[in-house]
């Protein structure tokens, strides 16, 4: 993220011939329109068509993570073309550090959800949806340009809409309608705030643009001002996150929403939030990031104790899992604002993760749900007697999420805890005990779930299929690599963490990265392989 | 060789992943087996590992193997690593050797369990985190093990999860393990941010430079997960529960290893604790202490045989931290590998009594098991003697040594040490004698049999009380027919009277039949009185049954007057009174054909193997000369102060006299209660004692009240105002939207409304502006 203007920065990439970023947004786009076309006489295609195009697009992800150059901070595979100039509007798409692993993220998500569960009417509008979403999300994580990045927030909140209203459980009606509502009144600010910045700035500097990288780099409007544009985004993004107190959204939603609408909203949507934190709020306004961020630091560390809390209290599987989201995701706030190395990346990680475990947690309540026709903890009881490889997986999920070292959750929450030390360190403190509710939360509904004798058709559920084995391979898999080895995940996102870190440096005076403050380190006579950090006083 | 240290925690990983693969498929015994066989390779590996640092001059007993990075973030770096150091290497050859033996012991102890081969599965997870924890060179990778042993304690705990108790007592252990958790993992991020790493060479070289504010917080928050994890005072509640888990995870990690981990911590950090403020070793003393002597009471009044060696346990923790707070480190790991020998073996040997009885738990059902058991009982007398502090068994060794720091830095510590150690020779001696000793006593009818016994005979003697009380109706309702009867007769008679008056006398006939039925009438009045007198007698008959049943109701129940307050007697049979054998409950019938039966070899030979270690591992580092110290030498390069004592040799000599008097006498007291019956337990095995002095209870209800009663507050607050406020928001915005004149009432409305219509304006304006 250099001050080298876009279009200038032409990659050696041979992917640069072909438009992949481009090509994530749209595809999922062509295979909502190839359903609407598709005869409704087979209604198997439906749902076989949409994992094909699903999967084609993580084969797009997949090459966008090959494809990535590593050690470079700049945004790369960068695809843009003149879409309203007058407005200084532009088809802007490009990855870097930060926006890599969400992409890939939703590309792997998508067609798992896809395949996980069948449309329990209707597959060709479910189906179509659930493409349209992608969509929706690929481009949110990819625009650079925030009018695109506008539409593609909008957007995705329509065939959630549906998703929930037509195909949820329960007050399904209810849930979305708050769910659009509550977002909606979000996105209506951050609206305000994007025209407000873009002719700003064009009142400042004379050159109207809509462009990212541009309107960062130029910071020319008031520092008021842009505190109260920032806190418009800001808004939006806490309603998505969600952070306390704008939270209640979301359990409604999760809880009614169909299986694959839950996975995708905890893996993938509610990044919008944080990921609109960081590259639209921190890398768009430095200052007002500072000034705000200890602020969002005590609503993410309430929101890790407070959620912890309720979801201990729910009678409702799923909607626990949707309360430990809101702890989960606190922990990605108070990372974000730490405003250090460790505490973004830790974040970035943790985006990641709880992709990843509360994804797999979604499917599995899901399954639960199928077999037994309840989500009511009370009624579930001794599952692992007829379930013992279900139960295993749910555990090693559970684990996750609940951040045991070795699987992926730990690396997330530990960094963004020791981000947040170093920034608020009395902040991070209250927010680690978050660890020991989890424990508990969690833990208490295995026992109750999993635990005690098998009475009533609890005896006779059935186990994993292979073929839900199939899809869970890859959430395990995930899970265990990034829990092990994140180097190679960390590593790709640290040139884009440093120079994020370092434009809120050079734009904001008196701001230092908080990090360590390290005592003169004592040259010892002992061994090791020299970690140790040469970094003196500051 | 050093650079074999890989293979100690890859043998237990590879025995994992090859079990979880196909641990069904090699079913029982071969599972075991493969386990077993994994942790013999890791000890191998790591006396391979050992021997190569002893090879090395003292001063460069340190290797850092790195494998790779693991979490490489900005500044913050730490890699999967190993340290290979007197400590670690000390650690790992007790860890894997007693882990290899409690392996064989429990291809013994699972036999015929369902789930063979995920125990082993767990088992062998356990051993890789235990041995990532001791063997990580930084404090992440450490926690990393420090967390997993959590982890794979909790499964193991809830092994049998079909139990309520047993999943319980599982997540009890998780959660209260986590709140040490937190303690640790700020310490780490204290750590960091003031030293700028995690590793341990790096923490070793740098602490010094360390504020006193700083290393006294980082002190206590190590403390804290030290607690955690080690059960001290005020986070040991789960420790007792852990016991639900199969007895060989009692012993090899609630006993031996896991729990040492805290102590293990300590002694890592200890550079850090040096430059704390004196009151932070001195909090740890004091806790460890505290925790020494309130476990030791209570394992006074403990009955279940696993629950006294698991309160012993936090008792002899309690030891090892107090020699932390002393800053006698290396007898703090001295006690530690003492401990992990005489401990695993009571384990190990109360497992085998467990599986020899039936899988009774109770000592009170025990008594005399010596002759019938003599592998078992030989080898727990081993390690009764030992952690009694009998010389020259090894626990004498380390505890005395414990006692003589104690002694030199507070007498007040060296008395409560001093106490705790009589009280240890107490209900250990308490537990050998009911269990080895004494009667036999399982076949007894027990206690709560007989009051159930007496119970269902005073029910049946009243339900006799009550049919007679129904007889009694029964006949007096036959006396007032009777009466009705001979009342009708006696009508007749009249009637037929009457008739044979009235009869013309000259109709022969008719007077013959009026004579007859005359007759009749007599005769059926003549009935009728008797069937009434013989109803009253009835009656009356029945009335005395009442009056039997009720006197033997009254009968049992002053029968049952002793019975209600039966006590176990450790040394008379309870009577069974009118009682034949044939009377007992079916269960207590089993029990007189049940023979206790010595275990299989796999479970003998690792105790025998123990017991020797609990009798000569004293040799490790024995007092008399600084050349016999062997581990003081060998363990000094971790420490940055070693600690020595400076008392002179007749006071040592002193100290060392009175503890093994108090031992002594501690056995002498318990000899004279449980073998002689001088004097009666029930004195001191006070009810308090045995509830632990309410402890566990008063969490449970705080956390089961208040505690339940704040987190439902929060989901109510959750639902009916965050939530409410934002339903309440919408309906204000719905009712409001056909009625937009009443815009200005309402802050909320009409900054929507102005946020919609700016939004509207600044469209509009951007739109014209448009050039397509």
């Amino acid at each position: 993220m250099s001050s080298l203007l876009l279009a200038t920065e032409a990659t050696d990439s041979v992917a640069a011939s072909f438009p992949v970023l481009s090509a994530l947004v749209i595809l999922p786009v062509l295979g909502a329109l190839l359903l609407l076309v598709l005869p409704k006489s087979r209604p198997e295609h439906f749902k076989q068509v949409a994992f094909l195009v699903s999967g084609a697009t993580a084969g797009l992800a997949v090459w966008v993570l090959t494809d990535f150059q590593t050690g470079s901070a700049d945004f790369q595979l960068v695809d843009t073309h003149s879409w309203i100039e007058s407005l200084g509007i532009s088809w802007t798409l490009g990855v870097d550090g930060i926006s890599l692993w969400l992409v890939v993220l939703t590309g792997l998500i998508f067609p798992m959800a896809i395949i996980a569960m069948d449309a329990e009417h209707d597959p060709k509008a479910y189906f179509a949806w659930l493409l349209v979403l992608e969509a929706g999300c690929m481009g949110v994580f990819l625009a650079l340009d925030l009018f695109a990045f506008f539409v593609f927030f909008e957007i995705v909140l329509i065939p959630m809409y549906f998703l929930i209203g037509k195909w949820g459980h329960g007050e399904r009606a209810y849930a979305a309608t708050k769910f659009f509502i509550y977002t909606m009144f979000g996105s209506a600010l951050m609206l305000v705030g994007i025209l407000s910045l873009a002719f700003l700035n064009e009142a400042e500097t004379g050159v109207l643009t809509f462009n990212l990288v541009e309107l960062a780099e130029s910071q020319a409007i008031a520092t008021t001002t842009a505190r109260w544009i920032f806190l418009s985004f800001a808004l939006a993004f806490a309603v998505k996150v969600p952070l306390f107190p704008f939270h209640t959204w979301l359990p409604d939603a999760h809880t009614n929403a169909p299986t694959a609408g839950s996975v995708i909203l905890a893996a993938v949507m509610l990044k919008l939030g944080t990921y609109g934190f960081l590259r639209f709020g921190v890398y768009l306004f430095p200052e007002a990031a500072v000034w705000f961020a200890p602020a969002l630091v005590t609503l993410g560390t309430i929101g890790i104790i407070y959620g912890a809390i309720a979801a201990t209290m729910q009678r409702d599987l799923k909607r626990l899992v949707a309360y430990s989201s809101v702890a989960h995701l606190g922990f990605i706030v108070i990372g974000t604002f730490s405003l250090n190395t460790e505490g973004i990346e830790g974040g970035i990680l943790q985006m990641v993760n709880h992709g990843l475990s509360t994804g797999a947690l979604f499917l599995l309540v899901g399954w639960i749900y199928d077999r037994r026709h309840t989500r009511e903890i009370s009624e579930l009881g001794g599952l692992q007697k007829p379930a013992p490889i279900f139960a295993g997986v749910f555990m090693v999920v559970m684990l996750s999420s609940v951040g045991l070292p070795g699987l992926n959750g730990f690396v997330g929450e530990f960094l963004t805890l020791l981000g947040a030390f170093a920034a608020h360190r009395w902040w991070a403190v209250v927010a680690a005990t978050g660890v020991i509710i989890a424990a508990l939360y969690l833990l208490w509904a295995y026992q109750r779930v999993f635990h005690g004798p098998a009475e009533g058709d609890n005896a006779t559920m059935q186990d994993l299929t292979f073929r839900e084995g199939l899809i869970m391979a890859p959430f395990l898999v995930g899970i265990v690599f990034m829990g092990v080895y994140p180097k190679p995940v960390i590593e790709r996102m640290e040139p884009a963490v440093d120079a994020l870190i370092a434009h809120v440096e050079f734009h904001v005076e008196d701001f230092e990265e908080p990090t360590a403050d390290i005592i003169a380190p004592v040259e010892g006579d002992h061994g090791g392989d020299g970690e140790g950090e040469e970094e003196g006083d500051h | 060789m050093v650079e074999a240290v890989w293979l100690i925690p890859a043998f237990p990983l590879a025995g994992f992943v090859l079990l979880m693969l196909m641990g069904p498929k090699l079913g029982e015994p071969r599972a075991g087996w493969i386990a077993t066989l994994a942790m013999g390779g890791s000890f191998v590996s790591s006396v391979v590992v050992y021997l190569g640092l002893l090879g090395e001059d003292a001063h460069d007993r340190q290797y850092v193997q790195t494998l790779f990075e693991w979490v490489p973030a900005g500044d913050f770096s730490v890699d999967v690593g190993f340290l290979v150091d007197p400590l670690s290497v000390t650690m790992t050859l007790f860890i894997t050797g007693v882990g290899a033996l409690i392996h064989l012991y429990s291809i013994g102890y699972m036999h015929g369990d369902p789930k063979f081969s995920k125990f082993f599965l767990y088992l062998n997870l356990f051993a890789f985190s235990m041995l990532m924890l001791v063997l990580g060179d930084n404090m992440l990778l450490t926690f990393l093990g420090w967390e997993g042993v959590g982890a794979c304690s909790y499964f193991l705990i809830s092994f049998w999860f079909t139990d309520e108790a047993n999943a319980s007592a599982g997540k009890k252990a998780f959660v209260t393990n986590r709140i040490g958790d937190w303690g640790f993992m700020v310490a780490m991020f204290l750590t960091f941010t003031t030293i700028g790493s995690i590793q341990y060479t790096d923490i070793f070289a740098s602490a010094s430079g360390l504020s006193t504010s700083t290393a006294t917080a980082i002190t206590l928050l190590l403390l804290v997960g030290a607690a955690g994890k080690s059960a001290q005072i005020p986070l040991f509640v789960w420790l007792p529960d852990a016991m639900a888990g199969p007895t060989p995870v009692s012993a090899l990690i609630h006993a031996a290893t896991m729990v040492t981990s805290g102590v293990y911590l300590l002694t890592r950090m200890n550079g850090v604790i040096d430059v704390s403020a004196a009151w932070a070793p001195t909090t740890i003393a004091w806790v460890g202490a505290a925790t020494a002597l309130f476990a030791a009471t209570i394992a006074v009044a403990q009955n279940d045989i696993k629950k006294v060696l698991a309160y012993s346990t936090v008792s002899q923790l309690g030891y090892m931290f107090l020699a932390i707070g002393t800053g006698a480190y290396v007898a703090a790991i001295f006690h530690m590998i003492t401990h992990a020998f005489f401990k695993a073996l009571l384990f190990l040997g109360s497992g085998s009594v467990i599986h020899g009885m039936d899988d009774d738990q109770d000592m009170r059902h025990y008594g005399a098991l010596r002759k019938l058991m003599p592998i078992t009982s030989i080898t727990f007398i081993i390690g009764w003697l030992a952690i009694a502090g009998v010389p020259p068994f090894a626990g004498f060794w380390s505890k005395d040594e414990i006692l003589a720091f104690a002694w030199e830095d507070n007498v007040a510590l060296w008395a409560v040490g001093f106490i705790t150690a009589i009280l240890t020779a107490f209900y250990m001696s308490r537990q050998v004698f009911m269990t080895f000793f004494g009667r036999y006593r399982f076949a007894d009818v027990r206690p709560e049999e007989l009051e159930e016994l007496t119970a269902a005979k005073i029910q049946a003697a009243e339900d006799a009380v009550t049919e007679a009380e129904a007889g009694i109706g029964g006949a007096e309702e036959a006396v007032v027919k009777a009466t009705e009867k001979f009342e009708k007769a006696q009508e007749k008679l009249v009637t037929r009277q009457t008739e044979l008056a009235e009869v013309d006398q000259a109709d022969e006939k008719a007077v013959e039949k009026a004579n007859k039925n005359l007759e009749k009438a007599t005769d059926g009045v003549e009935k009728a009185r008797v069937a009434a007198e013989e109803a009253t007698a009835a009656v009356e008959s029945a009335r005395d049954a009442v009056r039997a049943a009720q006197a033997q109701v009254a009968n049992v129940a002053a029968a049952s007057m002793g019975s209600s307050s039966i006590e176990f007697d450790l040394f008379n049979a309870p009577a069974l009174g009118d009682m034949s054998v044939e009377d007992l409950p079916e269960a207590a019938r089993a029990r007189r054909e049940y023979h206790p039966h010595e275990s299989p070899w796999q479970m003998t030979l690792p105790l025998v193997i123990l017991a020797g270690a609990a009798m000569v591992a004293g040799v490790m580092n024995l007092p008399f000369t600084s050349d016999l110290h062997f581990l003081d030498h060998w363990l000094e390069p971790t420490l940055v102060h070693p600690a020595h004592l400076t008392s002179s040799a007749s006071v040592k000599w002193m100290l060392a006299i009175v503890a093994v008097a108090g031992g002594l006498a501690g056995i002498a007291a318990a000899v004279a209660v449980y073998l002689q019956g001088r004097y009666p337990a029930s004195k001191i095995e006070r009810p308090i004692l045995a509830r632990g002095w309410r402890y566990d209870e008063s969490i449970s209800n705080f956390m089961g009240g208040p505690g339940r009663k704040g987190f439902d507050f929060v989901a109510w607050f959750d639902a009916t105002f965050v939530d409410g406020a934002v339903n309440g928001v919408g309906r204000i915005v719905r009712d409001g939207g056909g009625q937009l004149r009443r815009l200005q009432s309402g802050l909320v409305r009409s900054y929507a409304a102005m946020v919609a219509i700016g939004a509207i304006a600044l469209l509009v304006w951007f739109l014209s502006r448009a050039n397509f």
